[in-house]
């Protein structure tokens, strides 16, 4: 028998460097709150674990010019402990919030929330509404992409051997912009969402929007950017009937399947009305000058 | 219920006195210290050295013939010491006995715990190694090459129900069917309860209303995994430390399979992190000892919360009918069920156990009920809090929802009209002795829940629950030790319920001395005679009735040796507060001796002070209860939230108030867990879709809202406390409590369980376009 080894590199060099070399199975372990359920549940045998946790790049929040960037190692608590960054970004927190239990979120990361591709991670509709992007590094050095490139479908990333995401950018918004999140789960707590929907939007002077994003998880293989709905908005008060038309413009988007977390049927009908509801809270906080 | 009473039991008549520790709530729980500090001992926290790993293989199939299995790469794999399949188990014939409230049959318990010619559900094990560590044991299992010929298999009752449906066993012919049955059939068994004319009884009613509904199978949900540790020595003896609420049943079951005296198994019972009705059978220990026998090492399995699920008994998932006819005042004339229910892959659901409570809350001349027990491809099922029936109530008290908003009759009002009470002839044999149901539906009318408002889409239900208290065999000993603290030895189990603190007090009370001064502690099998698993709600009902007869014996030693210092005869001492008394002034002028100062004294004067019962209680008192729910419905998710809960029941005496409100609130949220969201899911395949928390939803705690309960206490007759069984009826009203209150909220009626959101939002979209159209 093998023994499992474990690897803790301090710099991003030798973290690369060790996912580039590795001959068998290897696994990226950040706060491990997926990694280990699928240790023991014998869904993987990495022959080589990569924690990332003690490298500073990932694990860093910082202001820059532009906007934020967050290690993609972060955990939720960290996230949630830092004032500023909750408050200029609600919408994000809003999925954060909802990983797991406090316990969960005092190691799960976002990072770790996107690259293990689940379509229901809550923390990726609320990046992607927010026009986050992601740094890359690997073998051939660096490159930024939109969040929602990331994952392919169920499990799968566009990561390529030997890459890791490193951190996330979060672009300024204007004035006038809000984003939420929110999920439908049959338990109030430690569930899997049936339907999460994330949405920003900005208001211009006269109250009009200006500019939308709507992503929808847990309706398809992967996290859906549906530009139906974001139109359904733009132009609008976002009065009744451009909120029936998201939420229609929501429904029509979803291609679920049916299982035991839900019926197609239920999915694409409360895709609908989260829709309606996330857009509500997403206005009244761009009403009320937060992003 | 099931098991019929003994004619030679012990009852001991209630009696009515000033009580200084029993009806309070001692701050010192004995065993939450060490619980809640992470330091008490369930079965998968001991250890040996030398200890191997033991790991099942399961079959990956619903329904498949067993044609060869090959375990020769896996025992040449390095670190493997044992391998086993069912050739290293004798068969067993048909041969009944009682396991917890149900009966098994050692032809199936041996093919359920290792298959033999068939699989007969995904999970089913269908062999086990034993290796140094726990990698090594999984890749062995990988090595074993098992040749199914896969067979059409069947999940739903109903459908396993008609005649083409797959067969799981071909020798089945339906018992309790006349004439006999010439084809074979997955019924197994039908069982018939009758009371007076049902058809007269319908033709007396006004208004007759007949209902169908369908539950699915629901886990017990307990958070410890089985678990089990086994020493099987060259002597030929086999020790095992255990997960269970019976040890001695363990113990039956095990010599019995694997053909040793019963005087050669010892089990050890370890805490218990929950059972609920689902430790009552073996899984892993005779997998664990035979793995020992053949390895020469002691043996460790611990099931992962996948195999739990997968293979350990849950609830029977039922197709249930209930028609009730009432007159136009609501009195019910006629009453009848038909009660499908699945057994798992053997014959044997609680259909014995829940068909005496179908309709006993009610006073009804006319009863029939039918319940046929259905074999299909899952794990058999086990006890599970008073099993089977909070489907039935589901049914019935939902019914009597709907007849008494008809008849425009209050529903706690109607179900006063029907009340049972003392006298009451119920459907299954005996007259109902005293009882507080009526007590428990008058509190419930001036409760302060019925003020609560409700907003729109808010609704309130209620509903009711009965079950019995079991007796059975029960010993214990209390040692009087040197000091004059007393340990009281008893032989059910502690099921996380509080027991040996209710013991504790029971024997404090009856000495005379203080509560910290007696520790209850658990046996092995060893040190006591036979005891009967805790099940039944029998726990503190029947093992206080072995505290109190202990006690009252170790008293009567105590105040022979008071008698042998005084030199008097033992008749002229009595015993009160703690200490052996003169009876009267003309025995003499004696100092009271304290209990400490006759047991020090005691062996000098004949011996170590101990009392002992070894009793078959009977004489359990039945529980009933209501409960009142509020709920939401959010329309447009079909996502229910319980707001308000309310319970009310008659516990006899409650030994530890507070002890006796976590029983009702454990077993309202079970309920609640049930009602809202937990179900076995299967694939097209019979394979289990949700072996795990994260989609066998059970509630967490922000789901459930504050329960409130309020005990009524009519004394059981026939215990010196007046004690009734509490643990199981608690379970029984929610189904139907929460269906109610749906209905009166958003005026659905929700006759399929669970009622999860999707459910809910499709009953609402079909009840709308009729709603617009009226
Ligand atoms: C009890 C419980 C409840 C949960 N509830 C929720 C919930 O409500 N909502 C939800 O969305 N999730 C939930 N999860 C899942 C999990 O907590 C989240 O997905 C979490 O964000 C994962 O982060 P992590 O740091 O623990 O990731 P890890 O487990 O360390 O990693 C997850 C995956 O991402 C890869 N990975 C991690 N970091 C990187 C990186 N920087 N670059 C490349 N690959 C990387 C890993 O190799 C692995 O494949 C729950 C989990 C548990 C155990």
């Amino acid at each position: 028998m093998t023994e499992m080894r474990y690897e803790a590199p301090t710099t991003l060099d030798d973290a690369v460097a060790l996912l580039a070399d590795s001959k068998g199975s290897t696994t990226v372990l950040a706060g491990g709150t997926d990694v280990l359920v699928q240790i023991h549940m014998d869904l993987i045998e990495p022959d080589l674990i990569v924690d990332i946790k003690n490298i500073k790049e990932l694990t860093a929040i910082k202001k820059e010019k532009g906007g934020y960037r967050f290690g993609a190692a972060v955990s939720g608590v960290e996230l949630m402990d830092h004032e500023d960054f909750c408050q200029t970004w609600p919408g994000v927190m809003d999925g954060v919030k909802l990983i797991g239990s406090i316990q969960v979120k005092g190691r799960a990361s976002v990072g770790g929330n996107v690259c293990n591709a689940s379509p229901a991670a809550d923390s990726v509709p609320a990046l992607i509404a927010a026009g986050a992007t992601a740094t890359i590094v690997g073998p051939k050095g660096k490159r930024e992409i939109p969040v929602e490139e990331i994952a392919t479908g169920p499990g799968q990333t566009s990561l390529k051997d030997g890459e890791l995401v490193v951190s996330f950018f979060l672009p300024n918004s204007p004035a006038g912009s809000g984003g939420a999140y929110q999920r439908f789960t049959p338990r109030t707590e430690m569930d899997i969402a049936v339907v999460g929907v994330g949405i920003n939007l900005t208001l211009g002077d006269d109250g009009v929007c200006s500019a939308a994003k709507v992503a929808l998880g847990a309706v398809a293989e992967k996290v859906l950017v549906v530009e139906e709905a974001a139109a359904a908005l733009v132009g609008t008060q976002v009065d009744e009937a451009a909120l029936d038309n998201l939420a229609a413009a929501a429904s029509a988007a979803c291609r679920p399947i049916d299982d035991k977390r839900g019926t197609k049927e239920y999915r694409i009908k409360v895709a609908g009305v989260l829709a309606r509801r996330v857009a509500l809270i997403a206005l009244e906080r761009a009403q009320g000058g937060q992003k | 219920m099931g098991m019929k009473p003994s004619p030679f039991g012990t009852q001991i008549p209630y009696e009515e006195k000033d009580l200084k520790v029993v009806g309070t709530n001692p701050t010192a729980r004995p065993d939450a210290v060490d619980k809640v500090t992470g330091k008490a001992r369930y079965a998968a926290d001991i250890n040996v050295p030398g200890q191997l790993i033991g790991k099942v293989l399961r079959s990956p199939h619903a329904h498949a013939r067993i044609k060869s299995i090959d375990t020769s790469a896996a025992e040449k794999l390095q670190g493997v010491k044992a391998v086993i399949t069912c050739d290293d188990f004798p068969d067993m014939p048909v041969l009944h006995a009682a396991a917890g409230e149900m009966i098994v049959n050692f032809r199936d318990v041996t093919r359920t715990m290792m298959a033999r010619e068939k699989a007969l559900f995904d999970g089913h094990p269908v062999a086990a190694v034993a290796a140094t560590s726990e990698s090594i044991a999984k890749a062995a299992l990988k090595l074993i090459k098992v040749d199914y010929e896969v067979l059409p298999h069947v999940i739903d009752v109903v459908e396993a129900m008609q005649p083409d449906a797959p067969l799981l066993n071909e020798e089945q012919f339906t018992k309790g069917v006349e004439p006999a049955p010439e084809k074979p059939s997955n019924i197994a068994a039908r069982m018939t309860s009758k009371l007076g004319d049902i058809e007269e009884g319908f033709k007396n009613a006004d208004l007759i209303v007949e209902r169908e509904f369908n539950t699915k199978a629901a886990h017990q949900g307990y958070i410890e995994p089985h678990a089990s540790l086994a020493i099987y020595t060259e002597g030929g003896n086999a020790e095992v430390w255990t997960s269970t609420q019976g040890h001695f049943l363990i113990r039956a079951q095990l010599a019995k399979v694997l053909e040793m005296d019963v005087s050669r198994v010892k089990v050890t019972p370890a805490e218990l992190g929950g059972g609920f009705g689902g430790k009552n059978s073996i899984y892993l220990e005779p997998l664990a000892i035979v793995l020992s026998k053949n390895s020469g090492r002691p043996v460790k399995m611990v099931m992962t919360r996948d195999e739990v699920f997968r293979a350990s008994g849950p609830t029977s998932g039922t197709n249930i009918i209930i028609k009730i006819g009432v007159t136009k005042d609501g009195r019910i004339t006629a009453a009848q069920a038909i009660l499908n229910y699945q057994s798992g892959c053997f014959p044997g659901s609680s259909l014995p156990l829940c068909t005496p409570t179908v309709f006993t809350r009610y006073d009804i001349e006319n009863v029939l009920v039918i319940g046929n027990d259905v074999v299909c491809n899952r794990p058999k099922v086990a006890a599970y809090r008073a099993p089977g029936a909070p489907m039935i109530a589901f049914g019935v008290e939902t019914v009597m929802d709907e007849i008494a908003e008809e008849l425009k009759i209050d529903p706690i009002e109607i179900r006063l009209t029907n009340a049972a009470k003392e006298g009451t002839q119920t459907h299954f044999g005996p007259k109902l002795g005293p009882i507080g149901y009526i007590e428990t539906l008058e509190a419930a009318k001036v409760h302060d829940h019925l003020k609560a408002p409700l907003e729109p889409n808010q609704g309130r239900g209620i509903a009711t629950g009965f079950w019995a208290t079991l007796g059975m065999e029960t010993s214990a000993t209390l040692n009087v030790n040197q000091d004059g603290t007393a340990s009281f030895i008893y032989g059910t189990v502690d099921v996380a319920g509080g027991m040996r603190a209710a013991y504790s007090q029971i024997v404090a009370e009856e000495l005379g001395i203080p509560f910290e001064n007696v520790r209850a502690i658990q046996s092995d099998t060893s040190s006591l005679g036979f005891n009967f698993t805790t099940a039944g709600s029998r726990g503190t009902a029947a093992g206080s009735m072995a505290a109190v007869k202990a006690s009252r014996d170790a008293i009567t030693r105590m105040c022979e040796v008071a008698a042998r210092i005084w030199e008097v005869e033992p008749d002229q001492v009595v015993w009160e507060d703690g200490h052996a008394r003169p009876a009267s002034a003309n025995v003499g002028d004696f100092e009271p001796l304290s209990i400490a100062e006759i047991a020090m004294k005691a062996g000098f004067f004949g011996g170590t002070i101990a009392g002992h019962a070894e009793i078959n209680v009977t004489g359990g008192g039945p529980g009933f209860g209501t409960h009142l729910i509020d709920v939401e419905v959010d329309r447009e998710t079909g996502a229910v939230k319980v707001l308000r809960y309310t319970i009310i029941q008659d516990a006899g005496k409650a030994v530890f108030p507070e002890y006796v409100k976590a029983q009702f609130h454990g077993a309202a949220v079970q309920g609640i867990g049930m009602a809202l969201n937990e179900e076995y899911i299967y694939d097209e395949n019979g394979i289990m879709e949700n072996p795990g928390f994260l989609d066998y939803r059970v509630p967490v705690a922000s789901d459930v809202p504050y329960i409130d309960t309020q005990i009524v206490e009519v004394p059981n007759p026939n215990h010196p406390y007046g004690i009734r069984g509490v643990g199981e009826v608690p379970i029984i009203p929610p189904l139907a409590a929460i269906s109610n209150a749906i209905y009166d909220a958003v005026g659905i009626r929700m006759r399929d369980h669970p009622m999860s959101p999707p459910k809910v939002l499709a009953a609402l979209d079909e009840a709308a376009p009729a709603a617009a159209a009226e």
